[in-house]
């Protein structure tokens, strides 16, 4: 690898822990901000003649608080700090650091870093913003990309963002357990968020990397809770729904149903790495949704064909999910699976319930439709999938559904 | 004589490598193995997925299972194993049965394999 990738790519691994560890420090996220992009313009500057630190994160978080401070004396008029030269060598300084670095203290960081994005006043996509920009290091320009506004409309809603919590305040204490498995929690599901805003978008959509910096930052939680199954599961969950990224549109950007799709380009390195830590999990035997729900894609995973699916299993799975997080949407996947054991018949009952609290989700409108046409009634169908058309998130969902309804229209009802 | 060359990174950077990137380094690897390779020199190669699928069963009078690597300094890698296990538990079920034919201090660290070439160039040793 060159010098410079080298460096941008430690550069933004280091980021959740350096800003983390400089927030607990100046106890102001501008400030840590500006503090950590000062010490990447020094390492930009040093490293390649310098070479790289012993560790580069103790290097930047010590740089970046020197560099916070000096701009405080700098406004207060007080004596400098030591050159970049001293700086740069950390030999004495390191020891001390490391120790400090060393324990418990960089988890809460990391962690603490990541909850003030999840601030419940905080709408779901501003949240998203917030991470990306804060944690992620993504640029404002590269997340007003993805989500399709202007670079100064994006600007705004992260500016607005970070002014609500910095009114809400932060708490700088040490979480106990209590309060550290809630904001594991929050975390957990902002950086589902993260992953189902890129899921959802179509090929070639701005969003569509936004998967990846999800994995990215579930990782990052597992690495720093390794003993924790639901985060085992979580990442295991984005594993194996993303091994399946090349096989989900086609080259026209078609939506292709799980059914359909080409097995063969399903990532085996994502299924095996997904499987390993779905097993990890389980024996814990402390279900949840994360769980669960990877453990029904890791059924997918294994089945080599679609007749070779556990519908049986995953309708059990589904059952535990309802109960543990009783939620329509989860009853509608379920449904799915019913209907492949019990018929569409049984399946159309199960969902009917559902229609006051889904009659604005495309899904529900789409599994009726495609139940109804089993059924052959067409012109039923008809109604569902117009209701869904109008109902897409992208384009290639709508011209799914719009397929399903060519094929009506080309055999007669009463064929 | 027979060497073993193991591979250590930084985890978070290189599991952070985009999927080209992580292609191109694969496929220079794969130059220098194939050198290897034809002069009859190469053994079995591994690529294994990363310390977040490892865990640990700690040796003892009732064997530990620990999620995550073996991360002691004081004892050293002396070998390895490789097992065709349907799961998590039987990879299990094999270490338990190491750590009765070997009892005593120490662990054995369970890492599922990424990439396995299994390499019949090299003779068999000891």
């Amino acid at each position: 690898m060159s010098d410079a990738a080298w460096i941008s790519s430690t550069l933004s691994s280091a980021r959740p822990q350096a800003v983390g560890a400089l927030l607990r420090y100046f106890r102001d996220l501008d400030r840590a901000e500006e503090a950590f992009q000062d010490a990447c313009l020094r390492a930009l500057r040093t490293w390649p003649d310098k070479g790289p630190p012993r560790d580069p994160v103790a290097w930047l978080i010590m740089v970046g608080r020197n560099a916070g401070i000096d701009q405080v004396r700098r406004n207060s008029r007080l004596t400098p700090l030591p050159d970049e030269a001293a700086l740069s060598d950390l030999e004495d300084a390191e020891p001390d650091l490391a120790e400090r670095l060393d324990g418990a203290d960089y988890r809460d960081d990391i962690l603490r870093l990541m909850f003030i994005c999840c601030h419940p006043e905080l709408p779901p996509t501003q949240q998203i913003a917030l991470a990306l920009r804060i944690v992620s290091g993504l640029t404002v320009s590269q997340i007003a990309r993805a989500f399709l506004v202007s670079e100064s409309a994006m600007e705004q809603r992260i500016t607005r963002a970070k002014a609500r919590i910095a009114s809400a305040g932060t708490s700088f204490e040490t979480p106990d357990p209590v309060q550290r498995s809630e904001r594991l929690g929050a975390v957990a599901a902002m950086t589902y968020l993260i992953f189902n805003e890129g899921y959802s978008a179509g090929p070639g959509d701005g969003r569509a990397g936004l998967c990846d910096e999800a994995l990215r930052l579930a990782r990052l939680l597992l690495r720093l809770f390794q003993v924790e199954p639901e985060i085992m599961g979580l990442t295991a969950l984005m594993l194996l729904q993303h091994s399946r990224a090349a096989a989900r549109h086609s080259a026209e950007g078609e939506v292709i149903l799980l059914d359909d799709q080409d097995r063969a380009l399903w990532n085996r390195q994502m299924i095996a790495e997904g499987l390993a830590l779905i097993d990890k999990a389980l024996r814990h035997a402390r279900p949840g949704p994360y769980q669960i729900q990877a453990a029904i894609a890791a059924l997918h995973a294994r089945a080599a064909t679609p007749a070779d699916t556990e519908w049986a299993q995953i309708d059990r799975l589904y059952a535990n999910l309802e109960r543990l997080q009783p939620s329509p949407v989860v009853t509608l996947n379920r449904a799915v699976a019913t209907s492949r054991i019990q018929g569409p018949e049984a399946a159309l009952e199960m969902i009917l319930p559902l229609e006051p609290r889904l009659s604005s989700y495309f899904y529900f409108h789409g599994l009726m439709g495609s139940l109804l046409l089993q059924l052959n009634r067409p012109a039923e169908a008809r109604v569902a999938f117009d209701k869904a058309i109008s109902l897409a998130g992208s384009l290639a969902d709508a011209d799914h559904i719009r397929r399903q309804i060519d094929r009506l229209t080309a055999a007669p009802a009463d064929a | 004589m027979l060497y073993a060359i193991f591979c250590y990174n930084q985890e978070d950077v290189t599991t952070a490598w985009s999927p080209e990137h992580d292609a191109r380094i694969m496929t220079d690897l794969k130059k220098v193995e194939d050198r290897l390779s034809a002069a009859g020199r190469l053994g079995p190669v591994a690529r294994l997925l990363p310390t977040t699928a490892a865990t640990t069963l700690r040796k003892g009078d009732t064997p530990l299972v620990i999620d995550g690597p073996f991360a002691e300094t004081r004892e050293q890698l002396l070998g390895f194993y490789v097992v065709d296990c349907p799961d998590l538990d039987g990879a299990l079920e094999v270490a338990r049965d190491l750590a009765v034919a070997n009892p005593g201090l120490g662990a054995y660290e369970i890492r599922p394999l990424q990439i396995f070439r299994p390499g019949g160039d090299v003779g068999s040793l000891g």
